[in-house]
């Protein structure tokens, strides 16, 4: 295509191109997108930090309005009911430590106890040999295909059945033994361990268990990890099965006490800054956790995708 | 270590038994390839297969049962058949809410693939920053709850600085939330701008296994950006597209925290999607039979779509080569 030639020698090399249009506005658009990402959580924490009669009285200003954390101790149940409501908050006792620490001991249990299960079945679909064992894995990957959500519903009958109602442990239980996902998951890095790593050590005289404690969760400690963060991401976000399952303080999660926390504000003058400020609570601990692992997780969103 | 070198290949070789019989068995020069490990192998599984078969495995298949039973979680269940799924398909508020949801999918995995793909696409093609891949999945980390409720707080109709901005350009104030035809585009939004990143980064993934060469080439032939896009990244991307679009479509029909924390089906059975009507009829009215007839309904739209898309797209087949 002699045609072409011109244009293709200019793009080729561009010694001096003209101001690159193409490029810029990419730019623009990628700008554009990070700024409604991070933007909401920037509003969060403006608003969490302002008096509700502040926001009443000046709801554009994009610093905080009469800097304060009365928010925050309204959240918190550090104020007395009479102060609450004179800040705008509904004055029902919410207590976001009680809910934070529930959230946290949901979360540990699940994901701790998941991860050790799972990875034990992961071994030995990986690297056991037993009769039935592809029919087994077959039946897990099976179970795969059904929606959580259809779960719940007979789940909650279960729970109601055993007595553990409105109990973290009742909230646990049910993810606590594995989910299929992450059984297929660790199964995928296990079964990419050397041979030799494991004959070096039968060598050596370790026995089966040994070489899955010694050898192979240390070797696959990065997915594991991975997996983990994720796991708990998951479960301390989850909102509908802890809303079937608590009915009280003692079993409710952040999830859960922020839908409350909403539901109690009157329609006309919520307490914003306090919802916030709440708000704030439940999020911050998984930004934490997600900074501290960002680059792990996200060069592994791939191998997770399935989920 | 004590179990295991206590339950030498004096058992039965189970797994590979064909090819343990014919070999000699020696004690550890064959390396546990042949041996058997049944019994330890037993013990590691069964704390996944109690879960599998107690919280996944009876629930489906009693989910199924109780879709034929009128149970109100007091008395015993009580057979009846067919009799939910007839009140089912008679039920106009059930047909009200397969709508609602539809329409609800439709926008939300619409938004969302067309966004996310182009976030992929300015991701592999403007940069390679890890950083900024770190950036676009932080919404994803919130639960759905915080994102409806921050959204719930900027689009709030009085105060909130979304429509603050709207009327100082001029426009009247749009009641997001509480009004019927904008509802559910809203709580769909919402969900775009939650999961994005993550389907974004699904598709990035997908674009790292193109070979670079290829654009290269086409450079060299003076395709436009434009022109690789269609030409070179959708077809070999498609595989990965067509999976990531069967899981978003599934998660998407799923949707509930959105609504429950933003509209709770408001305003008059607006945002009265699926999950939020079988939520309401097992835990507000009790009727867990019927609860589960729409469950199960819902079960077979997801089955269906799945099947549908894998065979339409031809998923897991690759262009590439």
């Amino acid at each position: 295509m002699a045609a072409v030639t011109t244009t293709t020698s200019t793009t080729l090399r561009p010694v001096r191109r003209r101001f690159p249009f193409g490029r810029a506005a990419a730019w623009t658009v990628m700008g554009l997108i990070v700024l409604i990402t991070l933007l909401p959580f920037y509003w969060i924490l403006r608003t969490a930090l302002s008096t509700n009669a502040g926001l009443n009285a000046d709801p554009t200003n994009p610093l905080p309005v009469d800097l304060t954390t009365s928010g925050f101790e309204r959240a918190l149940g550090m104020q007395s009911a009479e102060e609450a409501v004179k800040q705008g908050g509904a004055g029902g006792g919410l207590d976001f430590w009680r809910y934070l620490l529930n959230s946290v001991l949901v979360s540990t249990l699940i994901t701790g106890c998941q991860l050790f299960f799972s990875a034990m079945a992961a071994y030995a679909f990986s690297r056991l040999r037993w009769r039935g064992r592809d029919k087994v894995f077959g039946l897990f990957l099976a179970g795969m295909m059904v929606p959580t959500i259809f779960t719940l519903l007979p789940n909650f009958v279960l729970i109601k059945q055993l007595h553990l109602v409105d109990s973290l442990l009742g909230i646990a239980l049910p993810t606590m033994f594995m989910t299929p996902f992450a059984v297929f998951f660790l199964r995928q890095f296990f079964m990419n361990i050397p041979q030799e790593v494991e004959e070096a050590a039968l060598l050596d005289g370790a026995g089966k268990i040994k070489i899955f404690f010694r050898v192979v969760l240390p070797m696959a400690s990065t997915p594991i990890v991975t997996l983990g963060v994720l796991t708990y991401i998951t479960s301390w976000n989850d909102y509908f099965w802890p809303l079937m399952v608590s009915y009280s303080d003692s079993s409710r999660v952040l999830t859960v006490a922020l839908a409350i926390f909403r539901a109690q504000t009157p329609a006309t003058g919520v307490d914003w800054s306090g919802l916030m400020a709440a708000t704030l609570i439940a999020a911050l601990p998984m930004l934490v956790l997600f900074a501290c692992f960002a680059r792990r997780i996200v060069s592994s969103i791939g191998f997770t995708g399935i989920k | 270590m004590t179990i295991a070198s206590s339950s030498p290949p004096s058992r039965l070789p189970v797994g590979g038994a064909a090819e343990a019989h014919s070999k000699p068995r020696t004690r550890r020069t064959e390396t546990g390839e042949n041996r058997g490990d049944g019994r330890l192998a037993a013990l590691f599984i069964a704390p996944a297969l109690l879960g599998f078969v107690v919280f996944l495995l009876w629930p489906t298949l009693r989910g199924i049962y109780l879709s034929f039973t009128r149970f109100n979680l007091l008395t015993p269940a009580e057979w009846v058949g067919l009799d939910n799924y007839v009140r089912m398909v008679n039920d106009p508020i059930f047909w009200d809410s397969l709508t609602v949801t539809v329409e609800y999918v439709v926008i939300n995995i619409g938004v969302q693939t067309v966004a996310a793909l182009a976030i992929a696409v300015l991701l592999q093609r403007l940069t390679q920053s890890a950083m900024l891949r770190g950036i676009v999945l932080t919404p994803y980390l919130m639960s759905n709850v915080v994102a409806g409720l921050v959204w719930l707080w900027i689009l709030d109709t009085q105060l909130g600085i979304g429509n603050e901005i709207i009327s100082a350009v001029g426009v009247e104030r749009i009641p997001f939330l509480a009004d019927e035809t904008w509802a559910i585009p809203t709580i769909a939004l919402i969900n775009v701008w939650r999961h994005v990143g993550y389907t974004a980064l699904l598709l990035f993934a997908g674009l790292q296994a193109i070979p670079g060469d290829m654009y290269e080439a086409a450079r060299v032939d003076g395709a436009s950006e434009w022109r690789m896009f269609w030409r070179i990244t959708m077809p070999l991307l498609r595989p990965v597209l067509a999976v990531v679009l069967i899981m978003t479509v599934i998660g998407s029909f799923q949707v509930f925290d959105t609504v429950a924390v933003t509209t709770a089906g408001g305003p008059a059975n607006a945002t009265n999607v699926l999950q939020y009507y079988i939520y309401g009829s097992a835990f507000g009215r009790f009727q867990f039979g019927y609860a589960s007839a729409m469950s199960v309904a819902l079960l077979v739209v997801l089955s269906a779509i799945t099947v549908l898309q894998y065979r339409l797209t031809r998923a897991g087949r690759t262009d590439l080569g």
